[in-house]
């Protein structure tokens, strides 16, 4: 299908492969993901969510199956071309360690292009600042990043996600640190952001409310998605 | 944030600066280091160039003199030894052959810049009941006070060597009781005896020496010692000193003499030199690996701490080539920055140093040198000893897996 962003089929992942220890955690694993689309990623501890992100994430790869993204097998690809892909195509946004604390909020931002080098570097900057006013932190730009609230520290985090204007964002509980209203908060500013620039997202999430809000629910549990 | 440094400057900086406490106390051990490197590099530059700058002002770089007198086996009409038992003979004081024409050569020889004809003998030395065996050198004031600086060292009278005049030691004119003006009379072994005036009176510096230097005209040396036209050493000069050996070589194979350069007869403070080189590179080794395992510790735990950060940087897309050079600039900053303090401290050392440590007579203990050199050589070997330090702790970052840093 023409349209997904994000296509996995039969995806397995085994955590310490070739050891006594080996356990499969993700089991024949099938999921698609338009462009655009907003997917809510639930299920119970230890079911196998942050793996499956970890793994579209393309941090790590899937002991078996095909995992295509924006139609590019990549299995096909190197270490080097799995972090470009990464860095031009995926945002993350974590639950913990947020930020890099030795940045300002604005430097946090800016870190993606600058590593990339594809920007010019005149840019950067007013592109980091515009993303802070989009989350409403224009005034927090400079900012440690150990110096802000968790509400605001995850704000800046979906301002760096959106850096590279990825196809995708990945987000694995980014609100559940986070109190009732700077939960919604941030989930509004994710929705936002998806209907306005139809980035598509992947939320991994244990409220239910917020689920519900979403797109699309996908339950994973013990490794398998359940329909 | 700078755009102008690449990125990877940019976070090694900002690393360096949160890490504070680490990073102060690392560069404090990279500058003691260091200081005790440029410390005694300097000193021992300055105690050698004390003793060339004696070698340059005090005695020739080249002695020529005639060749050992060698008794060799009797053999018979067959070529056959006869006698192998061979006693040394008993030297001769002989003259160098043919040498003026050996001097014309050696002025010839671009790298000589002096040469002096001088002679050499025991004499005595009687003035009144008092009387001294010495040693008489015969030499051309001319040429021969620009290889000794022997009017620097005059305390009394003047350095002027007429057919009638001699200079005499301290220590001698001490014992002899005689002071400028006085005449001496002057006995050779041989009987010959000359009525000679004290027109200067010098301090070499050395007491044993000063019991028995004097220095007389050549031509009166001559006649006294009983070699009219002859003369027992050619004392040279030469441009570079350290090559006097070679040139020495290089005349002692066309000429029939026998030619030592300085580096030959004080042979043994080279090799004090040699050794006290071989010990400061042991030294300089281990204060450098030392150096570099405080590095490589320092950057390894960082690399711990910040494995988060780490993971964060990878899953943005940051390459491990980016993460390595991170942490590689890291430990060149560390060994530069930590160079820069310890030049610093050791010079102070030095200065400090040298104004405290004297001689008994209250001159120098060493001349004080700080090379510019020295401080960039030093602080290029500590910029490659942090890179190379850090190398270790920046694979280990680069191979971080993301997954289980960020999980962590
Ligand atoms: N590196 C690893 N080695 C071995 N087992 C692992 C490893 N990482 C995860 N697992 C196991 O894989 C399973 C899935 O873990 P995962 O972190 O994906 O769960 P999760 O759904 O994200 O849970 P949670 O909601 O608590 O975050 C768990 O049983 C976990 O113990
Ligand atoms: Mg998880």
């Amino acid at each position: 299908m023409a349209d997904a962003i994000l296509k996995l089929e039969r995806v397995c992942k085994a955590y310490n492969v070739g050891l006594p220890t080996e356990t499969e955690v993700l089991h024949d694993i099938d999921l698609e993901l338009d462009h655009g689309e907003f997917l809510a990623l639930i299920g119970p501890s230890g079911s196998g969510k942050s793996t499956l992100l970890n793994i579209v994430g393309l941090l790590d790869r899937p002991t078996s199956g095909r995992l295509s993204i924006k139609g590019h097998d990549t299995a096909a690809l190197g270490d080097a071309e799995i972090t470009r892909l990464r860095g031009h195509t995926i945002g993350f946004i974590f639950q913990y360690h947020l930020l890099i604390s030795a940045f300002t909020a604005r430097e946090n931002v800016m870190m993606p292009m600058l590593v990339d080098r594809g920007f010019p570097a005149a840019d950067i900057e007013a592109r980091a600042d515009r993303l802070l006013a989009q989350v409403g932190l224009a005034k927090f730009a400079g900012n440690l990043a150990n110096n802000m609230s968790g509400g605001q520290q995850q704000r800046v985090a979906v301002a760096r996600a959106l850096a590279m204007e990825p196809d995708l964002v990945l987000a694995d509980e980014p609100t559940g640190n986070l109190d009732t209203k700077s939960a919604d908060a941030v989930f509004e500013l994710m929705r936002q952001v998806n209907r306005d620039s139809g980035t598509s997202f992947l939320l991994v999430t244990h409220n239910m409310d917020l689920a519900q809000r979403c797109d699309r629910i996908i339950e994973v549990v013990d490794g398998r998605i359940r329909a | 944030m700078n755009h102008w440094l690449p990125i990877e400057w940019t976070m090694a900086v900002r690393f360096l600066r949160e890490g504070r406490l680490q990073t102060i106390f690392i560069i404090g051990g990279i500058s003691i280091g260091v200081g005790v490197i440029v410390f005694m590099s300097a000193m021992l530059a300055g105690l050698q160039a004390n003793f060339i700058k004696r070698v340059l002002t005090s005695q020739p770089q080249i002695q020529l003199l005639s060749p050992d007198q060698i008794a060799r086996p009797l053999r018979n009409a067959g070529g056959e030894i006869e006698d192998a038992v061979v006693q040394r003979p008993s030297q001769r004081v002989i003259s160098i052959d043919q040498w003026p024409k050996i001097r014309a050569q050696m002025q010839a020889m671009p790298e000589v810049v002096t040469v002096s004809p001088t002679i050499l003998g025991s004499v005595l030395a009687v003035r009144g009941d008092a009387s001294r065996s010495v040693n008489l050198s015969g030499v051309e004031p001319d040429s021969y006070f620009k290889i000794v600086k022997v009017p620097d060292y005059i305390v009394a009278g003047e350095p002027r060597l007429t057919s009638e005049d001699i200079i005499i030691g301290t220590e001698l004119a001490k014992d002899l009781g005689a002071t400028v003006g006085d005449k001496l009379n002057i006995r050779a072994a041989s009987g010959a005896t000359r009525v000679l005036t004290i027109s200067g009176i010098v301090d070499l510096g050395n007491k044993s020496v000063n019991q028995r230097v004097c220095y007389a005209a050549l031509r009166t040396a001559q006649s006294l010692l009983g070699m009219i036209g002859g003369i027992t050493t050619i004392d040279i000069t030469v441009t570079d000193i350290y090559a006097a050996e070679d040139i020495a070589q290089r005349i002692q194979a066309a000429n029939v003499v026998e030619a030592d350069s300085w580096i030959k007869t004080n042979a043994q403070f080279f090799t004090a030199v040699q050794a006290q080189q071989n010990t400061n590179t042991l030294i300089r080794l281990f204060v450098g690996l030392s150096v570099a395992f405080g590095i490589a510790a320092v950057l390894i735990v960082s690399v711990i701490q910040r494995s988060k950060d780490i993971g964060i940087l990878r899953a943005m897309g940051t390459s491990r080539a980016q993460v390595l050079r991170v942490f590689l600039v890291q430990g060149g900053l560390l060994g530069f920055v930590g160079s820069l303090f310890g030049a610093a401290m050791g010079a102070f050392a030095l200065v400090y140093w040298h104004s405290v440590a004297r001689q008994a007579d209250g001159t120098e203990l060493f001349p004080l040198i700080l090379e510019r050199s020295l401080f960039v050589y030093t602080a290029l070997l500590a910029t490659v000893t942090g890179i190379l330090a850090a190398m270790a702790p920046a694979v280990r970052a680069a191979k971080l897996d993301p997954v289980v840093a960020i999980r962590g």
